[in-house]
C-alpha cells in the first residue's frame, strides 16, 4: 500500500473490472470470426491442410493457423495428431493420413474427411516434422479449442493441464476463456489458472492481484508455483523496489495460509483414516463383546466366524456375477445366518459344557478355529479369494483438492453404526434382550424367574456369531478374503474388548474408535508397524491399571468372570 | 522340611529320569558307536528330532508350571522361548565371523545388506558364550519380572491375563518384523557354522546338543518338582485354587506368582536356547501367538499339573505333527483342532490323567 500506483490498480476490484473490460474487447473481436470463417468451411480444411505438405515451417503454421479456424469437428483430433508426430503425408497422392493407436493396433483415417482406411492403402507415409514453435503454438491453439468445448469436463481438463504448463503466453487466452465461462466449477479451475499464470508475468501489481486470488488455494501446483515465485525473487532487498518486496511477502503469506489450511484438512483425513480403521475394530469386536462379555465365553473361533462372512461375501458374488452391485444387501442377511448357524452349532456341540471353565472355552474354541480355517482350505483353497466391490462402492467423495474420501470406507463407518445400533436395540429394547442381559447378570435367578438359561445361551452365541459374520462381510471389501483373514484380526478384536471394558457394548465402541484413531495419528510418526506396537503395549499397561478396562461392569455380576 | 526329604522323588518321577537318562546316554551310543547299517543305528536326523520334541517337552513343563501349578494361561510364553532362541543365535551369527556371504569380519550379513555401518548397542558382548548364555537367562526373565510385577500387582487375572499375555508375543513378533530392530528381520538368524568351535553339522556336536538338552530337561523336571513339593509350592497351588482364600491368609499373592512366573519364562528361554542350534534358524514366526497356544494344548492333551504330563503332551503332539504332517499334510490342522476340542471336552486331565486314575 505504500506505492501510488498499487492503491487502485492492484486491488482486486479495479483489476477484475479492468479485466472485464479486456474481456469485452475480445469476445467482440472473436464473436466476427465465424462470420467469414462459415465461408472457409469445407473448402477451407481441405486447403489448409495441404498446406501441411510443406517443406516451410512458416507456411505449415500458417497452415495449423487454418486448420483451427476452419472450425470442423475433427480439427482437434488432426492438431493432436499432428503435436504426437502421428500425421504423414501420403506418397502417391499428397493426402494427409493420421494413425491413432500404438504397436500392432494403429489404425489410420483420412484427416480431410475422417474416414478410416485400410492399412494397406496407408503406404508410403512421410511423416510431417513440426519444430519447437509450431509446438508452442499446436499447444495454445489445442489449448483455446478445448476451453471452448461446448462439454465442460472437457474445459476443466483442458484449465487444469494449463495450470501445469503456464506461461505468460497462456495469460490471453485463459482471460478469453475466463470471461465466457458460465460453469461455476471451470470459471473456478480457469480462475486459479489466470492466477497462476499471471504470477509468471514480470509486472508486479498483476503478481500481488494474482498471489492475492491464489491465497485461499489448495491446488497443488499453487504451493509450488507461489514457492518458485518466491525463489526467483531471493536477492539483496536494497535493490528491489518496493513492489517486488511486497510481492514476496504476500506470497509467503499466501504460503502460510495454504499450508494452515491444508494441516487442517491433514487433520481432518486422518481422523477419517483412524474413524473408519475404528469402526473396522468395533465391528468386528461387537460380536466378541457379546459373547465374551455377556456370556463370559471366550470364542476364540470368532476370527473364523468374520472369515466365514467374507466367503459367503464372496459365494454370493459367484451365484449373482451379473448383479455385483445388489448382491452385498444378498450377502449381508446370508452371512448373519451362515455364521449365527456355525456359531448355535458351535455353541451346542462344545461351549455348553464347558460354562465356568473359561480357559478349557479358549482352548476348545481355539481348536473349532483351527478346523474351520482348515476346512476353508480344504473346500476352496489356500488361495485368496477375489471379492469384487460393487461399482456404488468403488471410488472416492472429493471434498476439495486436498481431501476426499473412499465410498468404501464410508460406507464401512455407516454399516458399523446400523448394526451397533441394531445391537444396543436388540439388548435393551427387546424381550430376547431382556433375557439375554438377565442371565448375563445372574443365571440361576433368571432360570428361576423362567427364562430357558440353554435356550438364551445358544441364541447369544449365535448373535455374537451372526455379528461376526456381518463384520466379514465388511472385512471382504477392505482386504484379502483367505482362510488367514480371521486370525489377523482376533488379536485386535481381543484388545478391544478387554480395553473398553467386558460386558458393555458402549465400551467396546470408545475402545474401538479410540485404537483406531491413536493408531492413525501415530502411524506418520512411528511407522504402520510400530504404531501398532505401541498401541499394543499402551493396553498391556493400561490393563495393569485399570484391570477390567474402561468401562468395568458394577455390582455383583463384576466378580462372575 | 529337610531339604533331602524335598528333593526326594515319587515313583512316576523316578521312572521318569531313569527313563531320561537311558535316552540320554542310549542314543548318542547308538549313533556313534554303531554302523550305519546295524539295526538299532539311531541316525543323526533322528537323534535332531528328538533333541528338538526335547525342546519343546522343556517348554511344556515351563508353561505347566505357571498353568497347571499357579492357574496363570500364559499364550506368551512362545516369546520366552523366542528370547532365548534370539540370544543364542546372536551368539552363533557372531561366530561366523567373516565366513559369511559378504565376508564383513565386524557385522552380519543382514546388517551389510541393511547398509549398517556398526554394530547396534545391544548386540556388543555376544562374541562371548558366557556372556550369551547370562542373556538367556537374564533377558527373558527381566521381561517377566517386569511383565509380572506390574499385571500380578494389578491383579490381572485369568482370561485377561491371558490376553495380554498373547498381546505382548504378538507385539515381540511384530517388532521382530522390522529390518530396523536389527534382528534379521523377516529371515531371521541363520546360517550357523559352529558352537564354541564345534562344528554345528558334525554328529558329535549334534550328540552333545542331544545330551545337553536331555540333562536340561532332566534338571527342569527335577528343579520344579522341587518347588511343586516344597512348602512354596503348596502355597502356590492354594492360590490356583482359591487366589482371595490364600490372600486373606496372609500370603503376598504376587510374589509367589511373579516368582513361579520368573523361573518358567528363564525354563522356556533355555529351551528355546537349546532349540535354536539344532534347527539352524530363529526368526520371528517363534513369536507367534499361534505357537505359544499350541504349547498350552500339549500340557493340556498330556495332562496339565503333573509336569511329566506335558513332556508326554509336548513328545506326543510332536511327534503325531510330524507324521501327520508327512503323510496328509492337509489333516494336520482337522487332528490339532480336534485334539483340542476332544482333549477339553473328554480328557480334562490329559492323557497322564487316563493311566493313573486311582491316584489324587
Amino acid at each position: 500500500m505504500e506505492s501510488d500506483d498499487a492503491m487502485g490498480v492492484g486491488s482486486p476490484i479495479v483489476r477484475s473490472r479492468r479485466r472485464r473490460v479486456y474481456a469485452l474487447v475480445l469476445a467482440i473481436f472473436f464473436a466476427a470470426i465465424p462470420s467469414w470463417s462459415v465461408r472457409a468451411e469445407d473448402a477451407g480444411l481441405e486447403a489448409a491442410l495441404a498446406g501441411l505438405a510443406s517443406r516451410d515451417f512458416r507456411e505449415k503454421g500458417a497452415a495449423v493457423a487454418a486448420i483451427a479456424e476452419s472450425e470442423d469437428p475433427s480439427v482437434s483430433r488432426i492438431l493432436e495428431a499432428l503435436l504426437d508426430a502421428r500425421l504423414f503425408v501420403r506418397a502417391a497422392d499428397a493426402r494427409i493420413v493420421g494413425a491413432e493407436g500404438e504397436g500392432d493396433d494403429v489404425a489410420y483415417f483420412d484427416a480431410a474427411t475422417g474416414l478410416a482406411i485400410d492399412a494397406a492403402d496407408a503406404a508410403g507415409l512421410k511423416k510431417i516434422i513440426v519444430n519447437n514453435r509450431m509446438r508452442t503454438d499446436l499447444r495454445t491453439t489445442l489449448a483455446r479449442l478445448r476451453l471452448a468445448s461446448p462439454d465442460a469436463e472437457v474445459r476443466e481438463i483442458a484449465a487444469k493441464s494449463m495450470m501445469a504448463d503456464r506461461s505468460p503466453r497462456t495469460l490471453e487466452l485463459l482471460r478469453e476463456a475466463f470471461s465466457k465461462e458460465r460453469d461455476a466449477g471451470v470459471r473456478e479451475t480457469l480462475r486459479v489458472a489466470l492466477a497462476l499464470s499471471e504470477l509468471e508475468s514480470d509486472d508486479p501489481e498483476l503478481q500481488l492481484g494474482a498471489v492475492g486470488e491464489l491465497a485461499g488455494s489448495l491446488h497443488g501446483e499453487v504451493r509450488n508455483a507461489l514457492a518458485a515465485l518466491i525463489e526467483r525473487s531471493q536477492g539483496d532487498p536494497a535493490e528491489q523496489g518496493e513492489a517486488v518486496r511486497a510481492v514476496r511477502a504476500a506470497a509467503e503469506a499466501a504460503i502460510a495460509s495454504i499450508d494452515r489450511k491444508r494441516s487442517g484438512l491433514a487433520l481432518v483425513e486422518t481422523l477419517f483414516f483412524g474413524l473408519s480403521l475404528g469402526f473396522v475394530l468395533v465391528l468386528a469386536a461387537i460380536g466378541l463383546a457379546i459373547t465374551f462379555g455377556v456370556m463370559g465365553v471366550i470364542n476364540m473361533a470368532h476370527g473364523e466366524l468374520m472369515m466365514l462372512g467374507a466367503y459367503t461375501t464372496w459365494g454370493v458374488q459367484q451365484l449373482m456375477p451379473d448383479a455385483i452391485d445388489a448382491s452385498i444387501f444378498v450377502a449381508i442377511p446370508c452371512a448373519f445366518l451362515v455364521s449365527g448357524a456355525v456359531g448355535v452349532v458351535i455353541e451346542r456341540g462344545v461351549v455348553q459344557f464347558l460354562y465356568g471353565r473359561p480357559l478349557e472355552t479358549l482352548l476348545a474354541t481355539f481348536g473349532i478355529s483351527l478346523i474351520l480355517q482348515q476346512a476353508v482350505r480344504t473346500l476352496f483353497s489356500p488361495l485368496n479369494r477375489a471379492v469384487e466391490t460393487p461399482g456404488w462402492m468403488s471410488g472416492q467423495w472429493v471434498v476439495n483438492d486436498a481431501l476426499s474420501l473412499t465410498y468404501n470406507r464410508l460406507f464401512i463407518v455407516a454399516f458399523s453404526i446400523a448394526v451397533f445400533a441394531a445391537l444396543v436395540g436388540l439388548l435393551h429394547a427387546t424381550g430376547l434382550g431382556l433375557q439375554i442381559r438377565a442371565v448375563a447378570q445372574n443365571r440361576d435367578m433368571a432360570r428361576a424367574m423362567g427364562v430357558r438359561g440353554s435356550r438364551i445361551d445358544a441364541v447369544t452365541f449365535g448373535l455374537g456369531s451372526g455379528v461376526a459374520g456381518l463384520a466379514g462381510v465388511a472385512l471382504s471389501q477392505l482386504t484379502n478374503v483367505g482362510p488367514n483373514l480371521g486370525q489377523a484380526h482376533i488379536v485386535d478384536s481381543f484388545m478391544v474388548v478387554v480395553f473398553g471394558g467386558v460386558g458393555n457394548l458402549w465400551g467396546t465402541l470408545v475402545a474401538g474408535l479410540g485404537l483406531g484413531i491413536a493408531n492413525k495419528f501415530l502411524e506418520p510418526f512411528a511407522g504402520a508397524v510400530l504404531a501398532k506396537i505401541v498401541v499394543l503395549v499402551f493396553i498391556i499397561l493400561f490393563i495393569q491399571r485399570r484391570p477390567r478396562g474402561l468401562f468395568p461392569q458394577k455390582g455383583r455380576s463384576a466378580g462372575v468372570t | 522340611m529337610p531339604l533331602s526329604k524335598r528333593m526326594e522323588l515319587g515313583r512316576t518321577d523316578r521312572l521318569v529320569v531313569l527313563g531320561l537318562l537311558a535316552l540320554m546316554l542310549g542314543v548318542p551310543v547308538l549313533n556313534l558307536a554303531l554302523p550305519e547299517t546295524a539295526l538299532l543305528h539311531v541316525d543323526t536326523f533322528t537323534v535332531t528330532l528328538l533333541g528338538k520334541y526335547f525342546c519343546y517337552a522343556m517348554l511344556a513343563i515351563a508353561v505347566d508350571l505357571v498353568w497347571g501349578y499357579c492357574g496363570i494361561l500364559s499364550l506368551g510364553h512362545g516369546a520366552f522361548f523366542a528370547l532365548g532362541g534370539y540370544a543364542m543365535g546372536m551368539y552363533l551369527m557372531r561366530q561366523i565371523g567373516d565366513r559369511g556371504v559378504y565376508g564383513n569380519p565386524l557385522l552380519p550379513d543382514f546388517m551389510v545388506f541393511l547398509n549398517w555401518d556398526a554394530l547396534p548397542w545391544y548386540w556388543w558382548g555376544f562374541s562371548s558364550f558366557p556372556f550369551a548364555m547370562a542373556m538367556v537367562v537374564v533377558v527373558p526373565a527381566l521381561l517377566a519380572l517386569v511383565f509380572g510385577f506390574f499385571a500380578f500387582r494389578a491383579r490381572v487375572n485369568g482370561v485377561y491375563l491371558s490376553i495380554i499375555t498373547q498381546a505382548l508375543t504378538y507385539a515381540l513378533l511384530l517388532a521382530f518384523f522390522r529390518n530396523e530392530m536389527g534382528f534379521g528381520g523377516n529371515n531371521g538368524l541363520t546360517d550357523f557354522k559352529e558352537l564354541l568351535g564345534f562344528d554345528l553339522q558334525s554328529d558329535a556336536t549334534r550328540m552333545a546338543l542331544f545330551v545337553t538338552t536331555v540333562a536340561c530337561l532332566i534338571g527342569a523336571y527335577v528343579g520344579c518338582r522341587a518347588i511343586v513339593r516344597s512348602r512354596f509350592g503348596r502355597v502356590v497351588v492354594a492360590i490356583r485354587d482359591a487366589e482371595d482364600r490364600a490372600r486373606f491368609l496372609g500370603y503376598r499373592v504376587e510374589h509367589y506368582k511373579l516368582f513361579i512366573f520368573v523361573v518358567s519364562a528363564i525354563i522356556a528361554s533355555v529351551s528355546g536356547a537349546l532349540y535354536v542350534p539344532q534347527v539352524g534358524i530363529i526368526n520371528p514366526g517363534e513369536f507367534a501367538p499361534l505357537g505359544s497356544i499350541e504349547v498350552v494344548i500339549w500340557v493340556a492333551i498330556g495332562g496339565r499339573g503333573t509336569l511329566f504330563g506335558a513332556i508326554v503332551g509336548a513328545v506326543l503332539v510332536s511327534f503325531a505333527k510330524s507324521w501327520f504332517t508327512g503323510l496328509f499334510p492337509e489333516a494336520w490342522l482337522f487332528v490339532l483342532g480336534s485334539l483340542f476340542v476332544l482333549g477339553t471336552l473328554f480328557l480334562p486331565r490329559g492323557v497322564v490323567g487316563i493311566l493313573e486314575r486311582p491316584s489324587s
